[in-house]
């Protein structure tokens, strides 16, 4: 099912061709060529400030890039703000913090968009919403608000969000960060059942582990480049560029 | 906690330690809960603390009990005229002169309006209490339709049935001849219900990411809250007949009604501006992730918190508002406090006491209405942290 690279644009989930970010006078994003193809797992990592989260806010536009060019779902990205909602419909997004509504409900979280923007009547959205807080395992706390769960069942929950739009691309922004390492497992677990159902994935993370288990590739990223693209296995056993090498040994004991 | 375990955590390398049986639950010490504890630990916890007590329990007394001498045990509660409130032989000692308030109840609640269409006058002050009432009570049946009723049916009716209508039958009643109590509300409800939707859209154009639009608001509140609300309503009455044409010719109360629609607005603004401010930045972009447009985050996140977190405030400055209405008097406007003045100046009840009872009266209405939006706001916000903790 996976694929190292796509051939063809629609074969790909997203493209992106030299893609130039800056900060100001930062040079956040230097020169990134990435293509995913659809039903593909990547990893980011790399160490913090590297621009790792800055790439994936930028393929739903929420940072502007000033040079370079991003397809997603064979949709070129412009300024025009209906375009940008169109992908924004195809994208779901995992943040750290969760960022879930708190004066909604669980399941009003998870209905609103749905009922919203893709017009959904609201028993069909709330029979889907139910379906997928099941798959996470938390339809018990439907009717409850974000504020009175705790830190692992709101990231599920979010996940439940970002799936009711029935995203062709799902992206995680260090979705386990914000966690105390007793709940760390039980995001990770949604991660993967979502990954063996055939997600496309973008996930920034520091979970090795997770990587190692799910990726279909694993992307490097120092100083707002990319520095290496592999196989986990290669990537962790034999890593090519010094700046690798070095990141692997201090974060692998 | 035992000596023992103080000595191994601090020791790690001395010995391990495992819990054996679950520490006993153990209730507080009797000394600091009960009324005795309270008392003591908040009115007498040292010397000091109490002689203060004592002095400011002795200062309360001495201001508290001529004013109840004044008020209810030396007050004049019936009489037709000032010879009711005069010291006499028998009576050297006269108290608040209450027979006046009640021989001029119905000029201060509806000034000069004719006494036979008093009635749309009450009819008004039912309408709106109902809708009120809709409105604030939070568990009220169809909010919604609240809503509706009093922000699009009420301004309607409150002006056919206030300044009259000739095509059913009720007669225009010009605006210079209402007054009292009457104008006071109106003129506070139109600043209540007008203000906040201004408000909110004004903060909004302060915050836009188009130059234009944000100038624009921010000149307008800016130059707003630089002048005093009189300066506004004089601005108001003198300077709006220059920009309307003469047929329009907006009639006085119309021009106050303006003047402080815009200055409540102005600081509606800024209490909403607050309120968008403290919104984090995460929860505009998990919704534009979601592909909900602009209009919709604002509409379905980030207004409903925002104005959730600033109840307190907005109340605040509605209490000040309602505070600020009676410088419509200044504009030639007979507002509650000006007929309160009217009145006091009556030969008919010409007494050493009319002012002073006639300015307490008016202290009184204006702390209860102002108590009552304070208590419910403190009674909102108990409620929403409540939720939050949840």
């Amino acid at each position: 099912m996976s694929m190292s690279a796509g051939s063809a644009t629609d074969a790909c989930a997203v493209e992106i061709t030299g893609l130039h970010k800056w900060f100001g006078e930062f040079h956040v994003l230097a020169d990134i060529n990435l293509k995913v193809g659809r039903g593909e797992r990547i990893v980011i990592c790399g160490p913090s400030g590297s621009g790792k989260s800055t790439l994936l806010r930028c393929i739903n536009r929420l940072e502007d890039f000033q040079r370079g060019e991003i397809v997603v779902d064979g949709m070129l990205l412009t300024r025009d703000i209906r375009r940008v909602d169109a992908v924004r419909r195809e994208v779901g997004m995992v943040f750290q913090h969760f960022n879930l509504f708190p004066h909604l409900t669980v399941l009003e979280n998870c209905t609103l968009a749905p009922i919203q923007v893709r017009s959904m009547p609201k028993r069909e959205a709330e029979e889907r919403a139910m379906h997928f807080l099941e798959r996470v395992k938390i339809p018990e706390q439907a009717r409850k608000y974000p504020s009175q769960l705790s830190g692992g069942q709101q990231q599920r929950v979010a996940i439940a969000r970002a799936l009711c739009m029935s995203p062709k691309l799902m992206m995680f922004d260090e979705p386990t960060s914000a966690l105390d390492p007793e709940m760390v497992k039980e995001v990770l677990d949604t991660m993967v059942a979502l990954a063996l159902d055939g997600m496309t994935m973008l996930v920034v993370t520091h979970e090795m582990t997770f990587a190692r288990q799910v990726a279909d590739r694993i992307v490097f990223m120092d100083a707002g480049q990319i520095i290496e693209i592999n196989a986990p296995a290669p990537f962790f056993a034999n890593p090519q560029h010094e700046r690798t090498k070095l990141f692997l040994s201090q974060i692998l004991h | 906690m035992d000596a023992q375990t103080l000595t191994v955590s601090s020791q790690p390398t001395a010995r391990a330690y495992v819990r054996a049986t679950p520490a006993p639950s153990v209730p507080p010490p009797l000394a600091t809960v009960g009324l005795l504890g309270w008392i003591r630990a908040n009115l007498f916890p040292s010397v000091g603390s109490g002689v203060v007590t004592v002095l400011l329990s002795l200062s309360l007394i001495w201001i508290t009990l001529p004013l109840i001498d004044f008020l209810i045990v030396d007050a004049v509660w019936t009489g037709s005229d000032r010879d009711a409130c005069l010291a006499t032989a028998e009576r050297p000692v006269v108290g608040a002169c209450w027979a006046y308030i009640g021989d001029r109840f119905a000029y201060v609640i509806y000034g000069s309006y004719p006494i036979a269409g008093r009635w749309r006058v009450d009819i008004f002050f039912a309408m709106l209490a109902f809708g009120t009432a809709w409105l604030l009570w939070l568990e009220a049946p169809r909010r919604d339709i609240g809503a509706i009723y009093f922000f699009a049916v009420l301004p309607v009716a409150s002006f056919v049935l206030l300044h009259g209508l000739e095509l059913i039958g009720l007669p225009v009643v010009d605006t210079a001849l209402w007054g009292g109590i009457t104008v006071t509300i109106v003129v506070a409800a139109v600043g209540i219900v007008v203000s906040l939707p201004i408000g909110v859209v004004l903060a909004l154009g302060r915050r836009s990411k188009l130059p234009a639009v944000r100038l624009l608001s921010t000149l307008f509140i800016e130059f707003v809250r630089g002048v005093p609300l009189i300066t506004v309503l004089f601005m108001a009455s003198v300077m709006l007949p220059l920009f309307v044409p003469d047929s329009w010719s907006p009639d006085k109360l119309m021009r106050a009604l303006v003047g402080v629609a815009l200055f409540s607005s102005a600081y509606m603004a800024e209490v909403v501006r607050a309120g968008l401010q403290a919104m984090p930045k995460g929860q505009y972009e998990a919704a534009h992730a979601l592909g909900l447009s602009y209009w919709q985050t604002l509409r379905l996140i980030i207004l409903p918190q925002a104005l959730k977190v600033t109840i307190p405030n907005i109340v605040n400055s509605y209490i000040a508002l309602f505070k600020d209405t009676t410088l419509v008097f200044i504009v030639g406007i007979f507002d509650f406090l000006k007929t309160i003045e009217v009145a006091r100046a009556d030969p008919k009840w010409s007494t050493p006491v009319t002012s002073a009872t006639g300015y307490i009266f008016a202290a009184f209405v204006y702390f209860a209405c102002c108590y009552a939006m304070s208590r419910y706001a403190t009674g909102i916000e108990k409620r929403l942290s409540a939720g939050e903790k949840r």
